[in-house]
């Protein structure tokens, strides 16, 4: 399990899938999950399969979670805070596509 | 929309120096930031830091908090939490922030979006528990998090420096497994005596390591055919070592094969780029004040090839002057040749490193069955056959086989993609180019582009 080398930040807790998930001031909730030892964050759109957070800095989009109900946030640009319900994403949730097909994810 | 006359994109090491040597030549300066709080990457939350972190963390990021604070104290105004979405030819800046999106009308863009880490696609590396080397430091960075259980594979200085931070976090990394090919160290060698003009940079480096072994951590060296193994989760890391077919049992594993200038806005707006063959990467091409080939576009830090951070303080200060002389403010030469000349100095390790930390081929061709676009989930061997088949070039491959057209947009897998293409078709990534980047950047709700309204500016105090 990861664990953490201080004690900054004051302890905040949101919910992962309807579990309570406990959290620091400052964590993104990508960095509150993988912390709280949950590295799953959604299904891939293409097979199904299990997928979380991997760059950590916004590049990838594998950390995509529904956030109060609204899709296709990443975890790790999304700051933790008291309170959020948050789901894990599964398959694309796609609100419009580009003229050549392409899956742009305007939610 | 608000009009400016310098627009940064990205509050790093080089955003944050443009800023500040902007705002001094007089210009009107704002800075979007994707994050909450500037540093970039490689001084992510150094504002936050207590002093224990920054102890684990060590000089060169505590130096990020000087640099801050001239940023904060420079009168730029700084908008963290903001995408940026689109910019159009006439440099008009569409950003989203705070719930709605805004514009912004810039007489020069110095676009300050970094590097990201080159993929390393291997059998596993989809799996939950696999992530980048950069991802281990982030989390220490941000949130003081370690997972004693990391291995690392792959090459690179910032493996050994997110080992070496673990290490001084009293929580050392389970294993260090490391690709790169045996002779490289002599071939490297050569540049050594150009190398030692940065002789702080080589004595850092090679103090990482031995913190690292010191530390009782096993270094696998040399190591090839390196998979992930697992079905849901990663379970262990496999390899042919010194002493054959090894097998480490871990559950996180963090990759890392060095870091390549972030693509997407230079593309976006077709700057002219070229493939680098020592970086083994596209770099936009820039002129001496660090100009593309758009008048009034310009890129401080790594997104014009890969210097470090140190150098992005120094390149964020020319693509600054540049453009303020462009505005017509006068520009003190003696500044910008002192200026030009630590950068020269500090390159003078890249060689060395560039050589010695090139990318292990398997990594540029991974086998036929390895997912190489995560998001499309579409494989090494498809790639190769689409370009047997006459797709020369990634756009191609893309309309084919819909790689590149997930959520990341090919910013994970573009590079191998093109790399993959290229040997199939026996030329090389410059030949076969690049995906065309389009906006949006990033998603955004429908309902920020229906009401694109005027910013409202928010200074940096
Ligand atoms: S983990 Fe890569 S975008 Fe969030």
């Amino acid at each position: 399990m990861p664990t953490r080398i201080d004690a900054a930040g004051e302890p905040i807790a949101f919910t992962f899938d309807g579990v309570r998930v406990e959290a620091r001031a400052g964590d993104s909730l990508a960095a509150a999950l993988l912390a709280a030892g949950i590295d799953t964050t959604r299904r891939s759109a293409v097979s199904g399969m299990a997928r979380g957070p991997y760059c950590m800095m916004g590049t990838c989009f594998e950390c995509l979670v529904v956030v109060d109900g609204v899709p296709n946030r990443q975890a790790c640009m999304v700051e933790a805070a008291d309170g959020l319900v948050v789901t894990t994403q599964d398959g694309a949730v796609d609100a419009f596509a580009h003229e050549d097909g392409g899956r742009e994810m305007l939610a | 929309m608000s009009a400016y006359d310098v627009v940064v994109i990205g509050a790093g090491p080089a955003g944050m120096a443009a800023a500040v040597e902007a705002r001094g030549a007089g210009l009107s300066v704002l800075v979007l930031d994707e994050a909450g709080a500037p540093g970039g990457q490689i001084w992510r939350g150094v504002e936050a830091a207590g002093p224990s972190r920054r102890g684990v963390l060590g000089g060169d990021f505590a130096k990020g908090a000087d640099l801050a604070a001239a940023f904060r104290a420079s009168g730029a105004d700084y908008r963290p939490r903001a995408t940026v979405w689109n910019i159009s030819p006439e440099k008009v800046v569409d950003y989203s922030a705070g719930g709605g999106s805004r514009q912004a009308a810039a007489g020069a863009v110095i676009v300050a979006t970094g590097a990201v880490e080159r993929p390393v696609p291997m059998a596993g590396w989809l799996l939950p528990g696999v992530t980048t080397a950069g991802a281990s430091q982030i989390l220490l960075k941000t949130s003081g998090i370690v997972e004693p259980d990391t291995v690392f594979v792959g090459s690179g200085p910032l493996l050994w420096l997110v080992a070496s931070q673990m290490v001084a976090a009293g929580v050392p990394p389970k294993a260090i497994v490391e690709t790169v090919p045996h002779g490289r160290l002599m071939a490297a060698a050569k540049h050594l005596p150009g190398a030692l003009k940065n002789a702080a940079a080589l004595a850092k480096g090679v103090r990482m390591m031995w913190a690292v072994k010191a530390a009782g951590v096993p270094v696998h060296t040399g190591v090839t055919d390196v998979a992930i193994a697992g079905a849901t989760h990663a379970e262990a890391v496999t390899f042919k070592g010194a002493d054959g077919a090894m097998r480490i049992e871990t559950r996180h594993v963090a990759l890392h094969m060095g870091v390549v200038p972030n693509p997407q806005i230079t593309r976006l707006l077709v700057c002219d780029h070229v493939f680098d063959t020592a970086q083994r990467a596209f770099v936009p091409v820039l002129d001496a004040d660090r100009m593309t080939s758009r008048a009034g576009v310009y890129v401080a830090g790594d997104g014009g090839g890969i210097l470090g951070a140190a150098a992005a303080v120094l390149t964020g200060r020319l693509a600054a002057m540049g453009a303020a002389e462009a505005a017509g403010r006068p520009v003190d030469e003696g500044a910008r040749g002192a200026v030009r000349a630590a950068l020269a100095k500090d390159a003078a390790v890249r060689p060395l490193l560039e050589t010695l930390y090139a990318p292990a081929e398997a990594a540029l061709a991974p086998a036929d069955d390895v997912v190489v676009c995560r998001c499309e989930e579409v494989t090494a061997g498809a790639i190769r056959h689409a370009a047997r088949l006459g797709a020369a070039g990634p756009n191609q491959v893309k309309s084919y086989l819909r790689a590149g057209m997930g959520p990341c947009q090919g910013r994970v897998c573009g590079m191998v993609v093109a790399e993959l293409i290229a040997a199939a078709r026996g030329v090389t990534p410059g030949d076969v180019g690049y995906y065309r980047i389009r906006p949006p950047l990033k998603p955004l709700p429908l309902s920020e582009l229906a009401e694109l309204g005027e910013a409202e500016p928010v200074a940096a105090q």
